[in-house]
């Protein structure tokens, strides 16, 4: 019924100076995401292609819903991709099922391994509170966190979630909800948020921004 | 601790945001895209566009405003209104929504929820259920609430969060408009009997219905339309009220 509309920006048109690959691995909707980095003026690409992952300068793995659709990273060589990009050194961003992925795994799915550079497997929230959970939640930010320099603690942010990452030795920020879980987590270039950066006003587009700076 | 969210809600029709008393004496509120960025720059926690025109309007015109609206939003961004399938629903995400939301077509078709659920995940799926007090119980009333179901919507908002429906946006028709308080009743009674958040809609007049609803109605989120536009209720000066009377919001945000 309805058309479709223009297309936004494509490889084609960032050849040459894109620098953050926004992987596309088929789970959700990732115009909000390519649209943050838009408005704060960064080049991305919005690419399934291994080799565009390998050779853009900052990877962003984005992702929504369940955990089994990081299934088609092991299809389709995007897996390898990713972990090659994380072991070079270029800042890698995971957000929401992109942060859970460099864990262990998550019981949601089981039989599906995270890149295990966090330790630990993602959990369902405890019975005493509603899953998922959905809305503003604020942050406890541990003291030198890079990726969240100039974010003011308890500062709010937006979740939509029914897994959570346990907290680490590399978390940089937790969030209390039923129990305290990551919210941030980062370790040399390799970087995670639960959270919908891209969904939190000005607190998300800082945190974007700091990426982007790195 | 989780917040409960003010969510401001543009009724649009031919790229206009308009409001009126149960979708009648239509009156002009604005552009779009002014809208929303001014809500939420006031704190409005998420904007909800509805195209109360989306059965016989033209459908360029609604992603159009889609598009401008959601270039420079960024928080979460709900549209709906005449998504009848699939590919109304991916047109609707391409243009820039975070979430759709469906009500007369999933209650002719509830496989609807889970198509939609499983490409684009439950959390961009948000059930709306129009719902009038008939005989001492709630009925589901679709196409804009012209046309009764004869179906229970409790037991509807069930099978739609069985379905894969990440949220509920339950309206009370009978107080929709009139600024005379949510339906607590209503509101708790679906709350209760599911575990996906629940948006209260229709009725909110004052600071005071809010906070009814969020403790008395056990919302997770509710939403206003005409009270923000025309100023009666300033959403930051809400906020400050909410959190004084100890509700938790993002405030100051």
């Amino acid at each position: 019924m309805f058309s479709r509309p223009a297309p936004g920006p494509d490889a084609a048109e960032h050849e040459g100076t894109f620098v953050i690959a926004i992987v596309d691995y088929g789970a959700g909707n990732l115009n909000s995401v390519r649209k943050a980095f838009d408005y704060l003026g960064a080049g991305v690409v919005v690419t399934s292609q291994p080799e565009s992952v390998a050779t853009a300068d900052k990877v962003v793995l984005p992702g929504v819903g369940h955990f089994s659709s990081l299934r088609s990273l092991g299809s389709t060589g995007l897996g390898e991709a990713l972990q090659q990009a994380a072991a070079s050194g270029k800042p890698f961003l995971g957000i929401c099922l992109g942060m859970q992925w460099l864990f262990d795994g998550s019981e949601e799915c089981i039989e599906i391994a995270g890149a295990g550079i966090f330790p630990g497997k993602c959990r369902r929230f405890p019975c005493s509170v509603k899953s998922p959970h959905v809305g503003w939640n604020c942050l406890a930010i541990c003291e030198g966190s890079r990726l969240l320099r100039g974010v003011a603690q308890d500062s709010f942010v937006y979740y939509t979630h029914s897994f959570h990452a346990p907290v680490v030795a590399e978390t940089a920020a937790a969030t209390e909800y039923g129990l305290e879980f990551t919210a941030a987590v980062e370790h040399d270039n390799i970087f995670g948020v639960q959270f919908h950066p891209e969904k939190s006003g000005d607190v998300g587009l800082a945190i974007l921004k700091n990426f982007c700076e790195f | 601790m989780l917040t409960k969210r003010i969510i401001a809600c543009l009724d649009m029709d031919g790229g206009r945001v308009v409001k009126g008393v149960r979708f009648k004496n239509l009156r002009d509120a604005g552009d779009p895209a002014e809208c929303a960025t001014a809500h939420a720059r006031n704190g409005a926690d998420e904007i909800v566009l509805l195209d109360i025109t989306a059965t016989s309007g033209n459908r360029y015109t609604l992603l159009d405003a889609i598009c401008k609206t959601a270039r420079s939003l960024f928080v979460p961004f709900t549209v709906g209104g005449g998504i009848r399938q699939l590919d109304d629903a991916a047109a609707v995400f391409d243009a820039g929504a975070d979430k759709i939301a469906i009500n007369s077509a999933a209650v002719r078709d509830p496989a609807l929820i889970g198509k939609i659920a499983r490409r684009f995940g439950s959390q961009a799926v948000v059930v709306a259920i129009d719902a009038r007090k008939v005989d001492g119980s709630f009925e589901v009333f679709i196409a804009g609430g012209r046309v009764p179901t004869g179906r229970d919507a409790i037991q509807w908002a069930r099978e739609a969060a069985a379905c894969g429906a990440g949220e509920i946006l339950l309206t009370s028709m009978d107080r929709d408009g009139t600024q005379s308080g949510f339906d607590c009743g209503l509101v708790r009674a679906v709350a209760e009997a599911v575990s996906i958040p629940v948006i209260a809609s229709g009725g909110a007049g004052s600071a005071r219905d809010f906070i009814e609803v969020f403790r008395g109605g056990c919302a997770d989120a509710a939403l206003a339309a005409s009270i923000f536009h025309f100023g009666i209720e300033n959403i930051a000066e809400l906020k400050r009220e909410l959190h004084d009377a100890g509700v938790p919001v993002r405030w100051p945000c």
